[in-house]
């Protein structure tokens, strides 16, 4: 029998219920206000008073108000359909709702019942399964989205039968299983899986070994990130937080994309709606839209979603990587999910942590983030999810809760920054503070020496180092005044300049310039380093900037021209012949 | 809002703070107002049978015996075209001396629009001042606010830019508004013959400061109206955000509740969203544009209610006083316009966005010679220029004064390009320098 209740205390969105039976931690329930269920999650029990979230306004919720209990956590629905789809927090298809306003309690199912699909059955009659393991594929767009094993079954299973090839819905049974005690199973294209918890249906999760490109300089070359990765994004606003994310996005090297828009933005959300479909991926000439799924839950939504929506989002990235297949996960911004946290922590009245964030923050974040990784399936195919999320630190200080405890959990940090933002220096990302620790594995180093350039990750701390140089030399100037100091410290200043403009900044609305593949980085730090290795002649430091300007100059045209184009040849030309009139 | 026949009247209030009663009641809704002691109230809390209401005009004078009815629903707004060219406090009532509006009852803080539904910003919304047009391009159904210490003249420059805007209805939200401001947005509005397109809900300081909350939902559902019902273009005005966002903590510090950063409640965020994110263009040419003042302290931007405010809106325009001209301008630096890519050189010349990067370019590097002077250091030719281009830059562009269109804003720009700088030092693409340059 279900256990059911009835409210006896509202603050807000989070609601007392005094319960007639058992009731489990995050297990979900229906509050029914004037006919209208309104779906609300167990945060809390105590004695036979459980304390529930609700997902909804709880506007006109009455005390003595009848709540049913679901037996099950929040689930997803995992089947084919998910890619091009966009959805709110909880899974709800918002292109199917039909008014201009969101209603309360309204209900939409995530996937399409009708559509068929051209289905290739995988494995034979008298095959032995396990949960995860692929029983047949459907084309998803160019992709192949396996059908599988549900990821909750426990044990082995024979097939019994499986379906012949055809065209078939998502609700057809394709397969008929075994247990171990005889009774059958029947598995149809869609299974469930609850959010939180985490999908380890994989022999092994290795340290990532390759990086994942994403046509960004400032990344790719200076601080990559590893396919299966984590990095973080946090910025003040207006320091391009939205446009980083967008660029990377459209360019990640990935099969998959999901970008959960965690109470931010309408507008930018509408933006990906708008453009997605009619831009082209550059890896596989596709339209953008038909690898990308959005969780949409923005800032005016409810406040519990969003929490749901970046749990909603990983689970869908871990079952495409379940069918061996590389995922992207981006999140803008987990601070607000951080700040929902927060909310009803405090309407619960739990004692505060650090800017009366909930102290268990940390362990939030740090177990989220460990749910991405590059992991080897059981039938020893890879598959991955990469997960880049931006934080929003109050006021622009690094030094706060979200961001302290997000620099723990992921292994690479984007630092944008006010100063660089302000200067127009995008991508706004921070050269020197910034980091990722896949540059000190040896297996990404190894990759890189093998796939880019040996000796590649060398360069790119010598290109660090002469930016560091550059801004000790700033400093230098700043204090001592131009005349004050030796030329050599305008050169050294002026090195620096040059890897900055040349090569750290691009134009994310240039056609060419957006997107830079990882062998063009390679010529362009090459050319760059080379230039900075000369050693020049100077008069006085006027003539100094004037040629470094001219330098910087054409190898920004550069960044415009086509590679390996005739303009690009003559710049790159043109730069050398400068170099060597004053340089050696 | 009369009281119904046969309703339960409670006699006894169990707690009293400055700004919340409790009573023992059953069958009470969230969010449902009540009268207490002839003032209006708002359901926030229940436990048990122990109901915590908000008192909008303050609890001055309640006694544990007041009379509290419930009314059985949550604050609404009649709707209709009733409403133009009228004034009305924070509860929608008429200050003007006019008749009650007749109309569709809405609840007000209504649901959201589904994003899906959304449609792209696209359509310019001139204002005639360069430091918007130029600099910082406003879209329809963009929200911004402007960012300003309190002895800038916000309400002057948003009444300018309401009268100026070419759109069907402007609402102005006033929380905290001093009499003389209301008056002023009143004789303005009356001034330029727009009464009829104006509606306004006003909470001044002589108001008790919890009413305030009420006053953006009430707008905005007005707004909602015009735009979703009758298709048409809305521009909101809301000032002061700051005022509104300290009668927020008051209510939470009242009700006991944990503060995060600045004594701000951690709500915050959700709070200003769930207003700001009311700014939509609707696929059906109707729009709601939201402008809103919020007052600084000192310039600080990393206080919690303006940077809350950035991460939530398109942008913000910042006012300051410029030293060389005296003028207020709108400083190039740090507002922006988060949609202008959206209508510059699509509903604009071609040549405005890079008129306008050179025009901040310059102006910047009149800033570093200004710093370059202040330090004792020598000025190069250049420096100089770029000195006395700052100072008619700042003059004829960004003051606040300035009402000119667009096509006369670049053709300024050009002039001054063409007055102090080689066509190289402004870095404009050739094709355009071509065909617009100016003088040398």
């Amino acid at each position: 029998m279900k256990t059911t209740g009835k409210v006896t205390g509202i603050v807000s969105n989070l609601v007392t219920v005094q319960v007639d039976g058992p009731v489990a931690e995050n297990e979900l329930c229906h509050i029914t206000v004037d006919g209208t269920p309104l779906l609300a999650e167990v945060i809390k029990v105590n004695g036979d008073k459980a304390s529930v979230q609700v997902f909804e306004s709880t506007r006109g919720l009455k005390n003595g108000d009848p709540v049913e209990f679901l037996g099950r956590m929040l689930e997803v629905t995992l089947g084919p359909g998910l890619l091009s789809s966009v959805y709110d927090g909880l899974q709800n298809n918002l292109s199917t709702m039909e008014s201009v306003f969101l209603k309360r309690g309204e209900y939409t199912d995530p996937l399409d019942h009708e559509k068929t699909w051209e289905f290739i059955p995988i494995v034979f009659p008298g095959d032995t399964v396990v949960a995860g393991d692929w029983l047949g594929e459907v084309k998803e767009g160019w992709l192949p989205h396996k059908i599988m094993v549900p990821f909750s079954f426990k044990g082995e299973f024979k097939v019994k039968k499986i379906i012949p090839a055809g065209n078939y819905n998502i609700d057809m049974i394709i397969a008929t299983l075994t247990d171990e005690a005889g009774e059958s199973r029947y598995i149809t294209m869609t299974q469930k899986w609850p959010v939180k918890v985490a999908i380890k249906n994989y022999r092994e999760k290795p340290r990532p070994r390759k990086i994942m490109e994403t046509g960004v300089r400032c990344i790719d070359s200076f601080n990559p990130i590893a396919e299966g990765g984590t990095g973080f994004i946090p910025g003040p606003f207006g320091c391009g937080k939205t446009v980083l994310q967008h660029a990377i996005a459209k360019q990640g090297e990935a099969d998959v994309i999901v970008m959960a828009a965690c109470g931010e933005r309408a507008n930018e959300v509408v933006e990906i709606f708008t453009e997605f479909p009619e831009l082209i991926d550059p890896h596989t000439g596709r339209r953008l839209m038909e690898r990308t799924t959005i969780i949409c839950n923005t800032s005016n939504m409810p406040v519990a979603a969003r929490e749901a929506s970046v749990y909603t989002a990983m689970t869908i990235c871990e079952y495409y990587r379940a069918m061996g297949l590389k995922c992207l996960l981006l999140a803008d911004s987990t601070s607000r999910w951080a700040q929902a946290l927060r909310e009803m922590s405090n309407r619960m009245e739990e004692l505060p942590g650090a800017d009366a964030f909930p102290v268990d923050l940390s362990a939030i974040i740090s177990n989220f983030y460990s749910r991405a990784g590059m992991v080897v399936l059981n039938n020893g195919q890879t598959g991955a999810v990469t997960f880049i999320g931006t934080v929003s630190p109050a006021g622009g200080n690094l030094k706060e809760p979200v961001t302290e405890s997000t620099k723990k959990a992921a292994r690479c940090f984007y630092g944008l920054e006010q100063n660089r933002a302000d200067q127009k220096r995008y991508p706004a990302v921070n050269p020197i503070e910034s980091y990722s620790k896949y540059l000190e594995y040896p297996e990404i180093i190894s990759w890189l020496d093998e796939n880019v350039k040996h000796g590649w990750v060398a360069d790119v701390l010598k290109a660090k180092n002469t930016l560091r140089r550059g801004r000790e030399a700033y400093e230098q100037i700043n204090i001592l005044g131009d005349d004050g100091v030796p030329i050599s410290y305008h050169v050294s200043f002026w090195k620096s300049e040059l890897i900055d403009f040349a090569f750290l900044q691009q134009d994310a609305f240039d056609s060419v310039d957006a997107l830079c593949p990882i062998e063009r980085q390679k010529y362009m730090l090459d050319l760059t380093l080379e230039l900075c290795d000369m050693e020049y002649q100077f008069d006085d430091f006027e003539k100094c900037r004037d040629f470094f300007k001219e330098l910087i100059n054409d190898l920004r045209q550069m960044n415009y021209s086509k590679f390996h184009g005739k303009a690009f040849e003559e710049y790159a030309a043109k730069t050398r012949k400068l170099a060597r009139e004053y340089g050696n | 809002m009369a009281t119904k026949a046969y309703q339960r009247i409670y006699t006894r209030l169990e707690a009293i703070t400055k700004a919340t009663v409790s009573l023992k009641a059953k069958g009470v809704a969230n969010d449902e107002l009540a009268v207490v002691g002839g003032r209006l109230a708002q359901v926030v809390k229940t436990r048990g049978d122990l109901v915590t209401l908000q008192v909008f005009s303050g609890t001055e004078g309640i006694p544990t015996n007041a009379e509290i009815t419930f009314l059985g629903q949550p604050p609404v707004l009649k709707v209709s075209d009733q409403l133009s060219g009228r004034f009305f406090n924070a509860y929608g009532h008429p200050i003007d001396g006019g008749p009650e509006v007749e109309g569709e009852v809405r609840e007000i803080g209504g649901p959201s629009v589904n994003p899906y539904k959304r449609r792209q910003p696209s359509e310019l919304i001139p204002t005639g001042i360069a430091g918007i047009d130029l600099n910082n391009t406003i879209v329809s159904g963009q929200k911004i606010p402007f960012f300003a210490d309190p002895d800038q003249p916000y309400n002057q420059v948003m009444a300018d830019v309401a009268l100026r805007a070419d759109v069907d209805k402007i609402i102005l939200g006033g929380m905290g508004l001093s009499n003389d401001d209301y008056l002023f947005f009143r004789h303005a509005f009356e001034d330029a013959g727009a009464i009829d397109r104006i509606i306004c809900f006003v909470n001044t300081t002589e108001d008790p400061p919890v009413e305030r909350l009420l006053v953006p939902d009430m707008a905005l559902t007005a707004a909602e109206y015009f735009a979703v019902d009758k298709n048409e273009k809305v521009l909101v005005l809301l000032t002061d955000m700051t005022l509104y966002a300290d009668a927020l903590s008051i209510v939470s510090n009242r009700m006991d509740q944990i503060p995060s950063k600045d004594s701000m409640p951690g709500s915050l965020y959700s709070d200003l969203a769930k207003i700001y994110e009311k700014a939509v263009q609707l696929p059906t040419d109707g729009s709601i544009t939201i402008i809103a003042v919020t007052t600084l302290n000192d310039g600080d931007i990393t206080h919690a209610i303006p940077d809350n405010t950035g991460y939530i809106t398109e942008g913000q325009l910042f006012l300051r006083t410029d030293s060389d001209s005296g003028k207020v301008i709108i400083d190039p630096f740090r507002s922006l316009s988060r949609l202008k890519q959206r209508v510059q050189n699509i509903k604009t010349r071609e040549d405005h966005s890079q008129v306008m990067n050179a025009g901040v370019r310059l102006y910047a590097d009149a800033q570093n010679a200004k710093t370059k002077l202040e330090n004792g250091f020598d000025l190069s030719d250049y420096d100089h220029r770029c000195l006395q281009y700052a100072k008619e830059y700042a003059t004829r562009l960004l003051s606040i004064d300035v009402n000119i269109s667009i096509n006369e804003m670049l053709d300024t720009a050009w002039e001054l390009f063409g007055k102090y700088f080689t066509k190289a030092e402004t870095g404009i693409k050739q094709s355009l320098i071509d065909k617009y340059w100016k003088g040398r």
